[in-house]
C-alpha cells in the first residue's frame, strides 16, 4: 500500500515546485523585459538587482519602485498555507482557487491598467489621479510569476476533483486555454478594437464603417470593364482555387490508388515538392515562362507575330500559381480518404447490381464528402492567406492580403484599415469553415471498423480513367516544367536579357571567406538564412508538443467546455496567416506583452499557424491507439503524466514526426504572417527573398529558394532518423508507412 | 522468488452506488453489493446491463455519480485508478504494443517503488506463473492471443494487487482454450487467494469459474447468489431465462400453508416451496432437463402432442405443444421414438419446478 502516500507526495511537491517558481520569478530575475532581447543575459552582473531596469519585482517594490507589483506578494504568499494541508481538505483547494485567480487577474490587471505613459485608462486617472510612473512590457519574472498563478489555480480546481483530481491534466488544459486566449483571441481582439479607432485615438463605430464600405475593398467596376474590390477579387480568387485544387487533388488521389498508374511514386514524390517550395517561388517561375520576357510568351510571339503582352500578371497567373502550389495539399488530405473507405462497402455495392461507375457515384465518392470538404476549406484558406504569389504575379488583381500588407507598411500607413481588410479576410474564411461543418452535418462517414478488411480497391472506370490519366499526366509534366527553370533560373546571368550560365547569385547570397579571424559569412543572405534555421528549429518541436498535448486532451479527456475548448484550438486554421501578422503587431507592439521585433514574436506565431496541424496529426492517430491501453496503464499505478510519456507518446512516433516535419517547413516557407513579423535583427529567408524580387532580382530570390528547397529536403531526412521508429511488430506497420507518407 | 499467497486481498463493497451518464442515461442503478476477500465473484448480464461500468467503478476509470465505494476498509471513491489498488485485465489485453513482454509486466512494478532487480524478479516470478518463462524479449505481437492473453493476466497479477478485475478475458479465445485458461485463472485464484472481479456475458463461463454470481439486468442486481443457487432457485423470470434456459409457465397458488404452496398448472399439482407469494397466478420455471416426456394418460401430468423431436448425440429435445403453451423438454434416454403429432403426457420431477413472481 505504498501507492497512496507517493500520490501524495506528488501532489504537495508540485506545488511546491511552482511556488519556489512563482517566487523565484518574483525575487530572483529581472520583472521586466531586456532591451536586449530575451535570450541576451547581459544584465547578469553585480547590482542587476538594485537597477530599476533590471531588478526583480521584490527590490522594486522594496526601493519604493512599481508599488502596485506589491499584491502580487500576499498570493504568492498564501498558498504556502496550503502546502502542509491534505489535498483533501476543503481550504487546501478553496485557497489555491482565491490565490490563483485573484494573482494572475491582478497581474493582467495592472499589466494593462499602467503601460508607457502612466495610466492606460482616463477613468483610471480620474479614479485615483495621475501616476508618475509607467512600465514596459513584462519579462522573465512576470512570465514565472504568471505560470506561478497558472498551476496554483489548475491544482485548486483538481483538488476539488475536476477530472478526476488529475493534476497533470487539468493543469494542461488550463495551460493551453491560457495560452490560445493570450496568443490567438486576445490579438484578435485587440485588431477588432483598433478597426474602430480613428486618427484622433478615440473610439468611433462611424470609422469603422467608413472603412468598411470603401469602394476599393467592395466595388464592382470589373463587370464593365474597370477594376474590382479586393474583396470580390479574394472570394473568387479562393473559391476558384479551392474548387480547382480539390478536383485536383481528387484526381490524383485516385490515380494512385485505383488505377494501375506506372508512375505512382513519382507522383507521390511531386506533389510533395510543392510543399517544401516557398509559395511565390512558382510565381516566380510562372514569370519566367509567361512573363513579358517568358520562354513561352516569346515562343508565341515569335510563332504567331504577336507582341508579348502582361496577360500572365491578374488573375490568370494567380490562379495558375495557388492551383501547383496547393494542389498537393488536397492530394494529401484525400489520398487518406479515399483509402480510407473501406474496400467491403464497394464490393457490397458491386454484389448488389451496381456497376463500377454506379459504384463510384453512389457509395466511394459520398464517402469521401469530409475529404472533399476538408480540401476545399484548406484550399480556400490558403488561397485567402497567400501573399506571395499575388504580390510577385499581381499587377493590377488587388487581393486583401496584399492590401493588408500595404496598408500597414505603405506610404498611407492605416493601421485601421488593416484591420477592416483584416477582420474581412477573416470572416470569409470564418464563413467557410462554418458552410464546411453545416455541409458534413453530424452524419457519420466512418467506415473503418478496425475489424480485418482483406477487400482490394475497384478500379476507376473506363471512362473516367482516360480524363484522369489525361490531366495527371499533364499537371506532372507542367510541375516538372516549373521546377526545372527554377533551378535553371537560378543559374542565368539575367532572365530573358543574357542566358549565360553562372553561379554568381549563389556567390551572391552565400560567399564564405576564410580570413585572419575564422570563416566569415560574407554572403548578403546569411543573416536571414541562420535566423530562419533557428526559427524554425526552435517553434518544430514546440509545435508539435503544444499540438500534441492538445490532441491528448481531446481524445482522452472527458471536461466541461470541451467543445469550446476544441473550437479555440482549431481556429488559427481558419485563420489566414496575414491577419495574425497584423493582429500580432498590433496587440504585442505595447505592453504588457511587447515582443515586436524580437524572435519570439515569430516562434509565437509559427506555434499558433501550424498548432491546428499537429492537433489534427494527433487526434488521427490517438483515435487509432485503443483507450484500453491509457486505462491498464492507470491501473497498472502509473498516472496520467506517466501515461502519456511511456505509453502514448512512444506509440505517436508518426505523429510527432508528421507535425515536426509541417512546422518545420512551414516556418521555414512561411511568409503571410512573416511579413508584419521581421525586423532588422530577425529577418527571415522569405521576407529577404521577396525584398529581392521587389527589386527586380529574381536571379538571387530564385537562387535562395532553390537552396532551402534542398535544405529542407535534408532537414526531413534528418528528422526522420532522428524521431525514429517505435517498433511494434508486425501489426501496426501499415498504418505507420501511411502517416509518413503523409508526413 | 515464486508468487505466494496474498495477503493482500481485501473485500470490496458498494452501497447505494449509482452511475449516470451524461443527464439521465442510468449505467448503474443503486447497486449495493459485497464481495468477500479472496474470493471470485462474477458479474453476469446481457450487453448493456452495466456490468461493465460496475467494473470499471471498482477500478476507478469511472466515478460514481452518488454511493460509496469501499476496498478492504477504505473508502476508496474519490480516488481516481492510479491511487486505487487495483489492477485489471482488459478484454482487448491491452498491451502496450511498443514494450517487450518483460516491460509489459514490469510496467507497474516501475511505479510501485521497487528496485530494478526486485522487479526484474517479480516480473520473471509472473511470467513463470503463467508458463511463459521464455517469452520476456518478445514483443505482443509475436504471440498468440492465448500467450497475449496470459501476458495481460501476468502483469496485473505481479503487483499483488488488493482486487483484480477481469473484463471479458476470453471472449477473443477459441472455445477450447477458453476452457483452458478459464481453469488456469481459477487456479492462479485459488493459489494466491486473489479477490478477483470478473465480468462475462456468457452464463456457463460464469457457472464454471465464480464462488458467487451477481446478475445485472437494466443497471439493477437481479440476483446474487452461488452458481448452484442462480440454477436451481432462480428469483425471478429475468434470471431463470438467462442462466440455462427455462420453460415458464402460468400456474395458479390454490393455497399457501407456512412456506409451501399448493400448486396447479391443469391436471398437474405440487406442493412446491412458496417463496413468499400468496394464493393467486403465479409462474412456474422448470428447467427442460427436469421435463418427463411421458405416455399420453400419465397420472398427475398435463396432456400434449409433440410438436418437434430433434436426436443431438447425447440426449433429445422435444417440444411440446400442451394447453397452457409450447414446452421444452431434454431427455438423456436416447433410445426413446417419438413422432411429431404424437399424443404425451407431460410432468415435472418432484425437485424440478420453482415459482416465481410475476
Amino acid at each position: 500500500m505504498v501507492k497512496p502516500a507517493t500520490q501524495k507526495k506528488t501532489a504537495q511537491s508540485t506545488l511546491l515546485t511552482w511556488l519556489i517558481v512563482g517566487w523565484a520569478g518574483f525575487c530572483l530575475v529581472p520583472w521586466y523585459g531586456m532591451e536586449d532581447g530575451f535570450f541576451s543575459f547581459d544584465w547578469l552582473s553585480w547590482g542587476y538587482l538594485f537597477d530599476t531596469d533590471t531588478a526583480p519585482g521584490l527590490f522594486l517594490v522594496f526601493q519604493g519602485e512599481k508599488l502596485w507589483l506589491a499584491p502580487l506578494m500576499v498570493f504568492l504568499a498564501a498558498p504556502i498555507y496550503a502546502v502542509g494541508k491534505a489535498r483533501t481538505d476543503a481550504s487546501y483547494s478553496k485557497i489555491l482557487i482565491i490565490c490563483g485567480a485573484l494573482g494572475f487577474g491582478w497581474l493582467i490587471a495592472q499589466g494593462f491598467g499602467i503601460g508607457i505613459r502612466g495610466w492606460q485608462f482616463a477613468w483610471l486617472e480620474d479614479l485615483f489621479g495621475p501616476l508618475g510612473d509607467r512600465q514596459f512590457g513584462m519579462g522573465y519574472g512576470g512570465l514565472l510569476v504568471a505560470s506561478a498563478f497558472l498551476f496554483v489555480f489548475t491544482q485548486g480546481i483538481a483538488a476539488r476533483g475536476a477530472v478526476n483530481g488529475d493534476i497533470f491534466v487539468v493543469g494542461a488544459i488550463g495551460f493551453i486555454i491560457a495560452i490560445v486566449t493570450i496568443f490567438v483571441f486576445y490579438p484578435i481582439l485587440s485588431m477588432l478594437g483598433s478597426a474602430f479607432i480613428t486618427q484622433e485615438n478615440s473610439y468611433s463605430v462611424g470609422v469603422f464603417f467608413e472603412k468598411f464600405t470603401d469602394r476599393r475593398l467592395w466595388g464592382l467596376a470589373c463587370l464593365s470593364g474597370g477594376r474590382c474590390g479586393a474583396a470580390w477579387n479574394s472570394l473568387a480568387l479562393a473559391i476558384l482555387v479551392g474548387a480547382l485544387t480539390t478536383i485536383l487533388g481528387l484526381i490524383f488521389a485516385l490515380v494512385v490508388t485505383r488505377t494501375g498508374f506506372r508512375f505512382k511514386r513519382g507522383l507521390r514524390a511531386m506533389t510533395v515538392l510543392p510543399i517544401i517550395t516557398p509559395p511565390f517561388v512558382i510565381g516566380l517561375a510562372i514569370i519566367l515562362l509567361f512573363g513579358l520576357s517568358g520562354n513561352v510568351t516569346r515562343f508565341f510571339a515569335d510563332l504567331l507575330g504577336i507582341a508579348p503582352s502582361r496577360w500572365v500578371y491578374g488573375l490568370p497567373g494567380i490562379l495558375i500559381a495557388q492551383l501547383l502550389a496547393f494542389t498537393p495539399i488536397a492530394f494529401l488530405v484525400l489520398i487518406g480518404v479515399v483509402e480510407g473507405v473501406s474496400p467491403s462497402m464497394e464490393e457490397a455495392a458491386q454484389t448488389l447490381r451496381a456497376n463500377k461507375w454506379e459504384t463510384f457515384r453512389t457509395v466511394s465518392l459520398p464517402l469521401m464528402r469530409p475529404g472533399l470538404a476538408n480540401a476545399f476549406l484548406l484550399g480556400f484558406i490558403e488561397s485567402m492567406a497567400d501573399f506571395g504569389n499575388p504580390l510577385v504575379l499581381g499587377g493590377n488583381f488587388d487581393v486583401l492580403s496584399t492590401e493588408i500588407f500595404f496598408a500597414i507598411v505603405g506610404a498611407q500607413y492605416d493601421q485601421g484599415r488593416a484591420a477592416v481588410l483584416a477582420l474581412v479576410l477573416l470572416a470569409f474564411t470564418l464563413a467557410a469553415f462554418y458552410a464546411q461543418r453545416f455541409w458534413l452535418g453530424k452524419k457519420s462517414y466512418t467506415t473503418m471498423t478496425g475489424k480485418g478488411d482483406a477487400g482490394v480497391h475497384p478500379q476507376l472506370p473506363q471512362g473516367l480513367a482516360i480524363p484522369v490519366f489525361t490531366i495527371a499526366g499533364i499537371w506532372m509534366l507542367f510541375t516538372l516544367t516549373i521546377y526545372v527553370m527554377i533551378v535553371y533560373g537560378s543559374f542565368v546571368e539575367l532572365w530573358g536579357v543574357n542566358n549565360a550560365l553562372t553561379f554568381k547569385h549563389y556567390l551572391t547570397a552565400f560567399s564564405v571567406k576564410f580570413g585572419e579571424h575564422g570563416v566569415h559569412w560574407s554572403g548578403s543572405a546569411w543573416d536571414s538564412f541562420w535566423t530562419t534555421l533557428q526559427i524554425a528549429a526552435v517553434s518544430a518541436p514546440l509545435t508539435a508538443a503544444v499540438g500534441l498535448v492538445t490532441a491528448y486532451l481531446l481524445t482522452r479527456q472527458n471536461f466541461a467546455g470541451k467543445s469550446a475548448f476544441e473550437f479555440g484550438t482549431m481556429l488559427s486554421f481558419a485563420i489566414p496567416g496575414t491577419v495574425i501578422g497584423v493582429s500580432y503587431i498590433l496587440a504585442f507592439n505595447v505592453p504588457p506583452i511587447e515582443i515586436t521585433g524580437t524572435g519570439i514574436i515569430l516562434v509565437v506565431s509559427f506555434i499558433f499557424r501550424n498548432m491546428p496541424v499537429g492537433v489534427r496529426a494527433g487526434i488521427a492517430s490517438m483515435s487509432q491507439l485503443d483507450k484500453s491501453l491509457d486505462e491498464s496503464s492507470l491501473t497498472l499505478g502509473a498516472n496520467s503524466w506517466q501515461t502519456f510519456l511511456n505509453v502514448i507518446l512512444p506509440l505517436l512516433k508518426p505523429a510527432i514526426l508528421a507535425a515536426l516535419v509541417y512546422s518545420f517547413v512551414r516556418a521555414m516557407t512561411a511568409i503571410s504572417a512573416v511579413i508584419f513579423l521581421v525586423s532588422a535583427q530577425y529577418n527571415m529567408a522569405t521576407s529577404y527573398i521577396i525584398g529581392r524580387v521587389e527589386n527586380n532580382d529574381y536571379g538571387l530570390a530564385i537562387a535562395y529558394s532553390t537552396t532551402l528547397i534542398v535544405v529542407m529536403l535534408i532537414a526531413v531526412g534528418l528528422m526522420q532518423i532522428l524521431v525514429g521508429r517505435t517498433n511494434v511488430g508486425r501489426r501496426m506497420g501499415q498504418t505507420r508507412t501511411t502517416v509518413q507518407a503523409g508526413g | 522468488m515464486t508468487l505466494t499467497e496474498n495477503s493482500n486481498a481485501a473485500s470490496v463493497s458498494f452501497e447505494n452506488v449509482t452511475k449516470v451518464y451524461g443527464t439521465d442515461v442510468r449505467a448503474v442503478d443503486n447497486i449495493s453489493v459485497d464481495i468477500a476477500a479472496g474470493t471470485l465473484v462474477t458479474l453476469l448480464g446481457p450487453s448493456g446491463c452495466g456490468k461493465t461500468t460496475t467494473l470499471r467503478l471498482i477500478a476507478g476509470l469511472e466515478m460514481s455519480t452518488s454511493g460509496t465505494i469501499r476496498i478492504g476498509d477504505k473508502d476508496v471513491t474519490k480516488l481516481p485508478a492510479t491511487d486505487r489498488d487495483v489492477s485489471m485485465v482488459f478484454q482487448s489485453y491491452a498491451l502496450f504494443p511498443h514494450m517487450t513482454v518483460l516491460e509489459n509486466v514490469s510496467y507497474g512494478l516501475k511505479f510501485s517503488g521497487f528496485d530494478k532487480t526486485e522487479t526484474k524478479e517479480r516480473a520473471m516470478a509472473g511470467l513463470d506463473l503463467v508458463g511463459l518463462s521464455g517469452y520476456g524479449t518478445r514483443l505482443p505481437s509475436e504471440l498468440s492471443g492465448g500467450q497475449q492473453q496470459r501476458v495481460a493476466v501476468a502483469r496485473a497479477l505481479v503487483l499483488e494487487p488488493q482486487v483484480l478485475l477481469f473484463d471479458e478475458p476470453l471472449s477473443n479465445l477459441d472455445a477450447k482454450l477458453r476452457r483452458q485458461v478459464r481453469e488456469e485463472i481459477r487456479e492462479i485464484q485459488q493459489k494466491l487467494g486473489l479477490t478477483v472481479v470478473y465480468v462475462t456475458h456468457d452464463q456457463e463461463e460464469a457457472l464454471a469459474v465464480s464462488d458467487r454470481i451477481i446478475v445485472m439486468n437494466n443497471a439493477v442486481v437481479a440476483q446474487d447468489g452461488t452458481p448452484r443457487e442462480l440454477y436451481d432457485a432462480p428469483a425471478n423470470r429475468f434470471v431463470a431465462d438467462f442462466i440455462g434456459e427455462a420453460n415458464i409457465l402460468d400456474c395458479e397458488i390454490s393455497s399457501v400453508t407456512g412456506d409451501r404452496a399448493k400448486v396447479q398448472l391443469g391436471d398437474y399439482g405440487a406442493e412446491l416451496p412458496s417463496r413468499g407469494l400468496a394464493s393467486g397466478k403465479a409462474l412456474l420455471a422448470v428447467r427442460p432437463n427436469r421435463v418427463i416426456v411421458g405416455k399420453s394418460g400419465m397420472e398427475n401430468a398435463i396432456p400434449g402432442e409433440i410438436a418437434r423431436f430433434t436426436y443431438v448425440g447425447n440426449h433429445l429435445e422435444l417440444t411440446v405443444d400442451t394447453d397452457h403453451g409450447q414446452i421444452f423438454a431434454t431427455s438423456t434416454d436416447v433410445d426413446a421414438e417419438f413422432q411429431p403429432g404424437d399424443a404425451v403426457a407431460v410432468t415435472f420431477a418432484s425437485k424440478g419446478p420453482v415459482l416465481l413472481g410475476e
